[in-house]
Parts: structure tokens; sequence; C-alpha cells
């Protein structure tokens, strides 16, 4: 049974949907968990209904919002040589963040794992590399403790976790120097959940042909809850933002539910998304790559078979 | 300005990646090297930060094996005045890789006022190197970077997070920027570009060289093999009109009952 932390991030009350899959994943282990800034009340309460035995909030001056320095010195401090493994999820602040904390300590990190497990104290995971095209077991090594970070959806949420104290407790923290701090936050376009935490992702190819269609995927997407993704055809054909692209060179994801619109399914797209629970797939080409990888392929033209998806989705939903 | 980028080569995003065949790596006999995506808008980037500042030297730094020096090659030819090699394998882990830049960069004699890489390497996909590069050396770093001006040695740049949001970073000289796609478009280089690269000056160095011992291994990969296949799925015909209703009906009700995700 080793000693680990979880780094969570919470927006008042919610807490990312990835801490409670690493939890669950984590039963058996002593788990605390810690947040740095405000948190919610009701985050601590669902923290703990999936294993957490503490919670601690680590709050300070200039902690308030995210910074890489400020974080990373609070969590130094806060880890000192109490835990042997510090779990977070695989978010656009982790990502930025563990690494340096890693560094701090001189320690091993596995980045985005899609599975783990421990044979006593020792960690094992499971990890993608060239975005999926191979898969690879990893160990840590050298001091401690060790750090890894979990690609959001490949766990899957525990269908009956094991509840944990919950106590929660107010730490006082030190930002210490901060050198790069943020100065403004510009609100993205999409209020909707980032693609690589999105559960249904419905996404368009060069075939949409123009910005303008993408309408049509974002109606049947309003529908879904599902954000809106694109390959890289259609983003350097300029018919959508970068950050939309699912691929190699774009983003990895693992939703529930892929629909791929006028996609042909390049390798370095395919290795972004292939790793969704289920895939369906809408070309006109029935040679197109993708059908490969679908589990339900429409061979006809998304702009009449997108419709009546939509139509079809919104009598049950 | 002394100016550097770290870039690093890896496989060509078509080329197929099978398992070698002990599983401890990736077959790597006929791949076509090229220079990570994300690290081209990292020698743009400081290509566009040397012709503001008159005086600044670009260097480019790698860290991996030698067989092939295409990712070098290029960015010199791109304009970068001096590349540094560190010899290595192929598969070093993130550690050694920052600590390796980190000796390199030491052992050039200048100190940097800022140091441009790309926001993670298409082939182990860690996201580590910018940040523990920045830990090693005590500098600020700000990844994923889609916006980048500069003035007097302040930095302003926008980092995009989840669903496209942005935040603004105010930065002073020296610091580590990740680039993403979207910051800039990589020049192509020139013929005379090209010729001009293979007089420039090319400095190597082996790993113990620049401080990097077998003891800094922290992450060893094993067992390398191909993602399960998925067995075929069920195929549709929408192409008639007469049956695109039916066709759809029928695949929302599976996606509903069978594959129960709605």
């Amino acid at each position: 049974m080793a000693n680990v932390l979880v780094f969570a991030e919470a927006n008042g009350d919610t807490v990312k949907s990835v801490t409670f899959e690493i939890l669950g994943k984590l039963s058996g282990h002593s788990v605390d968990v810690a947040i740095v800034g405000d948190m919610g009340s009701n985050a601590v309460a669902d923290l703990a209904k999936f294993g957490a035995a503490n919670v601690h909030n680590l709050k300070g001056a200039d902690l308030d919002k995210y910074s890489p320095e400020g974080y990373g010195n609070a969590l130094k401090e806060f880890i000192g040589s109490n835990y042997d493994y510090v779990f977070a999820g695989a978010t656009s602040l982790a990502k930025d963040l563990m690494p340096r904390v890693a560094g701090m300590f001189d320690a091993g990190m596995a980045s985005e794992v899609t599975n783990f497990n421990f044979d006593g104290d020792n960690f094992a995971g499971t990890r993608p590399l060239f975005a999926g095209k191979v898969l690879a077991k990893v160990e840590l090594s050298g001091p401690k403790p060790h750090f890894v970070t979990v690609r959001p959806n490949a766990l899957g949420l525990p269908e009956n976790p094991t509840a944990g104290a919950g106590t929660s407790n107010e730490v006082a923290a030190n930002a210490g120097e901060i050198k790069a701090a943020i100065r403004e936050i510009i609100k993205g376009a999409s209020e909707k959940l980032d693609l690589t935490e999105a559960n249904i992702i419905v996404s368009g190819g060069r075939a949409m042909k123009s910005a303008e269609n993408f309408k049509v995927l974002e109606e049947l997407a309003e529908v879904l809850g599902a954000t809106v993704g694109a390959s890289r055809a259609a983003v350097d054909s300029g018919y959508a933002a970068h950050s939309m692209q699912v691929g190699q060179t774009g983003k990895t994801v693992s939703p529930s539910l892929y629909i791929a619109c006028g996609i042909s399914g390049a390798i370095q797209h395919l290795a972004g998304m292939r790793t969704s629970k289920v895939i369906v797939a809408i070309n006109t080409d029935p040679d197109a790559p993708i059908f490969t990888k679908a589990d339900y392929g429409i061979v006809g033209d998304l702009f009449t078979v997108v419709p009546l998806l939509k139509e079809e989705f919104s009598k049950i939903l | 300005m002394n100016i550097f980028v770290c870039i690093k080569q890896v496989p060509d995003t078509e080329t197929k990646i099978t398992p070698n065949g002990d599983g401890s790596y990736i077959e790597t006999s006929s791949i076509k090297w090229i220079m990570n995506p994300y690290d081209e808008f990292a020698v743009e980037q400081a290509l566009l930060t040397k012709a503001a500042n008159s005086g600044s030297t670009v260097t480019v730094v790698r860290v991996g094996g030698v067989k092939d020096t295409e990712a070098l090659r290029t960015a010199l030819a791109m304009g970068a005045d001096d590349a540094i090699l560190v010899e290595s394998g192929d598969n070093l882990d993130s550690y050694m890789t920052a600590k390796a830049l980190k000796g390199a960069i030491e052992k050039s004699g200048n100190t940097p006022d800022v140091i441009y890489t790309g926001k993670q390497a298409i082939d182990d996909d860690c996201l580590q190197v910018p940040q523990l590069l920045a830990q090693m050396l005590g500098l600020p770093s700000v990844s994923v970077v889609v916006e980048c001006s500069e003035e007097g040695g302040k930095f302003t740049l926008k980092r995009e997070v989840e669903g496209g949001a942005l935040e603004v970073y105010d930065v002073s000289s020296p610091a580590v920027i990740a680039c993403n796609k979207g910051l800039n478009t990589p020049r192509y280089a020139s013929l005379p570009g090209i010729m001009k690269a293979k007089r420039k000056p090319l400095a190597q160095h082996s790993l113990s060289d620049v401080g990097v011992a077998d003891s800094d291994a922290r992450v060893k990969y094993s067992n390398f093999q191909l993602p399960p296949e998925k067995p075929a799925g069920k195929s549709f015909d929408a192409m008639d009109e007469g049956n695109q209703a039916s066709v759809v009906s029928e695949v929302v009700k599976l996606l509903r009952e069978e594959a129960k995700v709605i």
C-alpha cells in the first residue's frame, strides 16, 4: 500500500471527472487529495465518495490563480517526503505543472497513462506513444515521489466506489517567487468541455468544404452535449481552429462516442482517436480508411446523414 | 540576445510504427525522420526574435541519435546560426533529455535570454522537457504558446488551454517558451540557405560531456506493442435517398441499445 497524493482541480464545487477515475483506480491505497486555491465544500463530499482520505486545500497569497511556479512551490513544500506517488489528471493545467514539480524533486514522471497497476508499492502503467500507434509499459525509478498523469476518460468511473473519510483541512501555503504570471484569461469560443475531456465528439474533415458548414456539426453536437473536433485536413484548409484538431499533431482523444463526418482517416488522425469507445463514421467513399476503425460505418453524404442523426437523437434525448 | 532552440528528430507523421523484435522500442530501420512538427514553430519564432533584435544569435540544440541529422540541418538552413548535437539513443527519457539540454546550453558559454521549444514531441508525447529544463535552469516557462510578442526582453505570451481559452502571461527574459501550432508560419529553407547550412558550425558532445550519467534515468519503457485491433464494425449504405432515414434510425437505435453510449 503506497502513500498517494492526487492533485485535483476544483472549479467551485465541481471537480474534474478524471480525478474520480483516478481515485476509483487507487482504491486500497491510502489516498489524499490536494487542491490549490478556492474550493467549494461539495467538492470534498464528492472526493470522499470516491475514496479520498484527506482533502488538503492549499491556500495563500498569489495562489488564487494558476501559475506554474506558484502552484509548483506550494505543492513541493506540501508534498515534502510525505508521499510515494503524486497523481493528476492530464488536464491543460496539470500537463503544464506536473513536470515542473517532478523536476523540483529530480523525480521521474509517467505522462498520460491510460491504465496502471501496483505490484505492492511499485507502479507500472500503460501508455500510448506515437499518438497511440503503439502502446508500452512504463515504470519509474529514482528519487520519490514518482509522478503520474492519467488521460481523462481512459480508466472510466468506478461502478461501486469505496468511500474515504474525506476529512478536509486548510493548509497555509507559499507561492514563492513567480516570474511567469497570468495577466488575464481570454475565454474560448466554446464553453463546451475540451476535446480531451469530452464524452462525445462530433468531428469534421475535408469534406466539410467550409468553415460555415461546421454549423451542421455544431447543431448535432448541441443535441448530444458533444464537443466539435476536426481533422488536420479541415484545420489546414482553414475550416476549423487548431484547438479543435484531433490527431498526432493535434489532440489525442478517447470519448465514449466519436462521430467522424467526412473524414477519410489518415494514419495520423486514426492515431489520435482510435481509443474512442465507439466510433461512427460517415463518408461517401466506402473505401475510406476511417471505416476500418468504425463500429458503425455509414456510407453516405454527411450533409444529409448528419441532419437526420440530429433529428433522430433529439427524439430520444 | 542569445536565443536557443531545442529540437527533436522524430518519425514522419505518416509513418507506420511497429514494435521491434523484443518489444524494447520501435523498429527504426526504415523510418523517415523529420524535425518534430512543433519544433518548426520554435525555430521560426527564434528567427523572428533574432530579426527584431540586431546582434542576436540563434543556437539550435538537439539530443538524439546521430545516424541522420536532418532536423539540425533543416534548422540551420532555415537560418539558425549554429548547432549543438548531444549524441544519445533515440528513446532517452524526458529527465535525461532536459538535463542534457541544460548541460549543452551551459557548455556553449552563452547565457540564454530565451529558449524556444516545441510544446511536445510527437514520438513519446510526454510534454515534460520544456518545463523540466526551465526548472533545472531556474527559469519561468510558458507552454502551449500560440501568440508571442517581445519588446526589450519583455514577452507577452498567450497559452492555449481547454476549450480554446487563452491565458495571457507577462514574462521577462530569460524564459523557456514552448510553442504550439498556430504561433507562426515556419519558413521553408531556401536553396542558398541549404548551401550555407553546410558551413555552419555544429558542435558534438557525448552525454557524459554534458553531465548526464546512466543513473539519471527515471523512466523505463518495455513491452512495446500494437494497440489491439477492433473487430470489424457494421456497415450501412445510405447513398440512396430512399433508405437514409431508416439507416440513421437503425444506427441511433444500435448506439442506444447495443453500444449503450447514448
